[in-house]
């Protein structure tokens, strides 16, 4: 059963439909990311399940409470919800301290309580601060302990990371990972980044024009999108041309395994036919020509080691890994190749190469899996 | 599935769960727009009691053309020389490297602690032979110029060096980099202060009354108090709103498109200071000179007369009568004002919408209605539908109340936007009631913004004068009142005790206006 639950939840907003059906189930103490473009309705999604808005069809539960339905209302201080806004929404006129206990009964404000939940979000030392005294993440973190205090049955943050610096993000989100994990409070973490989603969530729901597209662990979501642009919105992006059959795709790139159940449910079609493939970067064996084994001229036969010559054009240098874009020099391959290779195995612009494949890869299909190459996540 | 059809009424569904508590700004707004409609309405329709051709033959005498062109050039000159005054005196401040910038600042804003009037009684009273057009332009300037100076000079700290940089990289001299880049990024708040002159022109009274100068205002005066005509008076009124709104309309159709904009987070790099150098002495001497005639004569002439008078009249009991009635009238005022500009902030920042924009433009709206017009209203209404409300104190409060709204709406609305509803909404998610948390968590984040406002309104009460006139009590006399009384009996030595009340009162807040205004500018809040 899950703890938290969405049921065909509309809502509009100005007249524009925000949220067109969405259903979401939250397992009790995991953690579930609602992945989107800002704007996708992610936020309003939040602020319906936290009571600040009505919906205006759906409904909404919490551990088989009705919240928000046609006939019931429950008001946010009665929903037993923690929501823990962008840039955490401190009280600016309260200390931390007072911040933490706001939430908590009058006798309850100055005792032991208040000081066990500083020291598990370890800020212990600074409850005596005013909120613009802190850090970013030490305001998360008493924003998050603010919202504990109550022990709620659900815990909402909204883009809890957004506004940290890049160099403070990993760590805050590592910490507060760790302890909603030590709390098991069931969490919806509303986020538009997608590293975020798939490193932190047991559960990512991508939310895309005002409905849940997929709800699935990442691994899974990485994998095996239901579409392309899904697959683009979660990182960069091959699009082969392939034929498949018996479980294999033949594609310039060589012949892959295909993943045994494609996310879109086809896989019961039989017999050859033609079709997409997603290839991510990480899946090309990028190797540079003239000390490769491919040589100059690939030798015939059936064990050729399959691959396409072509030049590197572009190469994007991270340090731990890289990108490069590869244009390939043979008729029938995709116009342009992304891989990512190891840091150390940067190679230069012009660099001739061998580029092979990796499988298992997975089909996509419908209307809109049309081969454009590669794309970079369009986040 | 697809279909879109709500089981429930949408309105229903979507407002039920949060509508009681705004019903209570919704309250509150409706009440502070009609307030704000009620002299204008009745004004009107006074006018026209006689019918439009009344109206028509009282506004084409020869005499309202004179009266006119008296308030036209007056207000134009007004309005450049301080203009001028203002961002000359900003600039040398704000972004010159001369000495005693922070003592500079207060002594050039101080002016707008005395009352227009009580600066109009310092000149007159050292020099009977002052008055008409040039006496006037002189006496308005030196009181209204602080107006322009404000903003230009929180507009010149806020300026972001790059700007600048940029200009003269790209090949402008110093003059061109001021008159193309400056002056356009100060723009907006130079012609918001002007606008102020403007309206402050418009509604003055009592120092044209001094220096014996007929402008509109001056006119409808005395055909209501001396006449006791109030369709005249009214008449006379609705071309005094019209030349206001003018004055309105200008400010907007100027300051255009271009607002002061700076791309990029974080706080603006403050400009470096020209170095004086042989430029020293002038300046110096021109601040010091305008200190000197806007400042030190008013208040020398106080002292003198204080210092005179003395000895031949001192009534202190009526003194601290007149003192109690403003304290008591201003006080009941600012509460009134404050009170309502909590709903129309609340309204207007938090459920902005068509109608609630409406309500907070008509809140700002007394800011372009002289208190004379405001005043001349209530006396139409209540003269005809109110009579018991005739000439009480109860009216009198109201038309301070509604005079003085949008000071209140300026001082709350700013708090109302530092306190985001998300705060709100975050203590209700932990677990307060909608009042509860609004107690909680709006109202001390608005405290401060309800005190500034109730000080701002309390003070513009205490000192005004032109409504008071029109609107005391018979036989209740306030500072401004009594001063007034003593000095149309040329009694200057009696009045200079009322002066000096009423230019404490709001002396110190014009203080503790500069410092704060100072302060912010240098230190920009935190993010």
């Amino acid at each position: 059963m899950s703890a938290l639950a969405v049921r065909d939840l509309w809502k509009d907003y100005g007249g524009a439909a925000v949220l067109q059906g969405v259903d979401l189930d939250v397992a009790p103490g995991s953690l579930t990311a609602v992945l989107g473009h800002s704007g996708c309705g992610k936020t309003t999604l939040l602020r319906v399940i936290a009571g600040f808005e009505r919906g205006e069809r759906g409904v909404v539960s919490l551990a088989g409470r009705t919240l928000d339905d046609a006939r019931t209302y429950v008001p946010p201080e009665r929903r037993s919800i923690g929501y823990v806004p962008q840039e955490g929404a401190l009280f600016p006129h309260l200390s931390v301290r007072e911040n933490v206990a706001f939430g908590l009964p009058r006798r309850e404000r100055r005792g032991a309580t208040v000081a066990g939940l500083l020291e598990m979000v370890g800020i212990a030392p600074l409850a005596r601060r005013m909120p613009h005294e802190l850090s970013g993440g030490e305001q998360q973190r008493v924003a998050l302990a603010r919202a504990l205090a109550r022990r709620p049955q659900a815990l909402l943050l909204d883009e809890p990371f957004s506004s940290l610096d890049a160099s403070l993000r990993g760590r805050v989100r590592d910490e507060v990972h760790a302890l909603l994990r030590e709390q098991g409070v069931t969490t919806v973490l509303v986020t538009h980044d997608q590293e975020e989603a798939l490193s932190l969530a047991d559960v990512v729901a991508v939310l895309r024009d005002g409905r849940i597209v997929q709800q699935a662990a990442p691994a899974q979501l990485y994998e095996r999108p239901v579409d392309e642009r899904l697959a683009r919105f979660l990182g960069e992006t091959n699009l082969i041309q392939a034929r498949l059959e018996d479980g294999r795709a033949q594609t310039a790139l060589g012949t892959l395994e295909l993943r045994v159940k494609a996310a879109s449910g086809e896989e019961a079609l039989t017999g050859a036919h033609s079709g997409i493939v997603l290839v991510r970067p990480e899946q090309l064996d990028v190797r540079p020509r003239a000390q490769g084994i491919a040589g100059a001229s690939p030798p015939e036969g059936e064990d050729a080691p399959a691959g396409v010559s072509g030049r590197v054009e572009h190469c994007r240098y991270y340090g731990h890994d890289a990108l490069l874009h590869i244009r390939p020099e043979q008729p029938g391959a995709p116009e342009m190749l992304l891989a990512r290779v190891h840091g150390a195995h940067a190679l230069a612009p012009g660099t001739p190469v061998t580029v092979a494949a990796h499988g298992p890869v997975t089909a996509l299909q419908g209307p809109a899996a049309q081969p454009h190459g590669p794309a970079a996540p369009s986040a | 599935m697809s279909t879109y059809a709500p089981t429930a009424p949408r309105w229903t569904r979507a407002w039920s769960g949060r509508a009681r508590w705004p019903l209570v700004n919704v309250l509150g707004g409706a009440i502070a727009a009609a307030l704000v409609l009620l002299p204008l309405t009745f004004l009107i329709v006074e006018a026209q009691q006689s019918g439009w051709s009344e109206v028509q033959r009282l506004l084409l005498r020869h005499s309202v053309a004179v009266l006119l062109w008296n308030t036209v050039r007056l207000a134009l000159a007004c309005t450049v020389l301080c203009a001028l005054l203002g961002v000359a005196a900003a600039w040398c401040v704000e972004r010159t490297a001369l000495a005693g910038r922070r003592l500079w600042a207060v002594l050039l804003v101080l002016p707008l602690g005395v009352p227009d009037f009580v600066t109009g009684f310092g000149w007159v009273s050292i020099d009977p032979a002052l008055h008409g057009y040039l006496a006037a332009v002189m006496i308005m300037t030196l009181s209204l110029y602080p107006l322009v100076y404000l903003p230009a000079a929180a507009a010149l700290t806020r300026i972001d060096a790059g700007l600048e940089e940029a200009a003269r990289s790209l090949g402008m001299g110093p003059w061109q980099t001021f008159l193309k880049v400056t002056l356009r990024q100060i723009r907006p708040a130079v012609l918001g202060g002007c606008l102020l002159v403007t309206l402050a022109l418009l509604a003055e009274y009592g120092a044209f009354e001094i220096v014996q100068y007929r402008t509109f205002t001056v006119e409808i005066f005395t055909e209501f108090k001396l006449g006791f005509d109030t369709v005249a008076a009214c008449s006379l009124s609705l071309v005094l709103v019209l030349l206001s709104l003018a004055a309105l309309g200008g400010e907007l159709a100027l300051s255009g498109r271009g607002r002061a904009w700076r791309s990029g987070p974080g706080s603006p790099r403050p400009a470096p200071r020209v170095a004086l150098g042989r430029w020293l002495l002038p300046v110096v001497g021109g601040l010091a000179s305008l200190c000197g005639l806007a400042l030190g004569v008013p208040a020398g002439s106080l002292v003198y007369w204080l210092a005179r008078g003395s000895s031949s009249t001192l009534p202190s009991a009526s003194i601290l009568g007149a003192l109690a009635h403003t304290a008591e009238f201003s006080a009941a005022a600012a509460a009134i004002a404050t009170t309502l500009a909590v709903p129309v902030s609340a309204l207007a920042v938090r459920h902005r919408g068509r109608a609630t924009v409406l309500i907070e433009r008509l809140a700002y709206l007394p800011m372009a209605l002289p208190g004379l017009v405001i005043a001349l209203g209530l006396v139409a209404f209540s003269v005809r539908y109110a009579f018991a409300l005739y000439q009480s104190s109860l009216e009198l409060i109201v038309a301070y109340s509604i005079l003085f709204l949008p000071l209140a709406v300026v001082g709350v609305r700013s708090a109302m936007a530092q306190a985001p509803a998300r705060l709100e909404e975050v203590g209700r998610s932990l677990g307060c009631r909608p009042a509860a948390a609004w107690m909680r968590v709006t109202l001390p984040l608005i405290a401060r913004g309800i005190g500034a406002a109730f000080a701002l309104v309390f003070i513009s009460a205490a000192t005004e004068l032109t409504a008071t006139l029109l609107l005391h009590p018979t036989g209740v006399n306030t500072l401004a009142t009594q001063f007034w009384a003593y000095t149309s009996e040329l009694s200057y030595g009696a009045a200079a005790p009322y002066a000096a009340l009423m230019v404490a009162i709001s002396a110190i807040p014009a203080y503790l206006l500069t410092r704060r205004m100072t302060s912010l500018a240098r230190v920009e809040p935190r993010r």
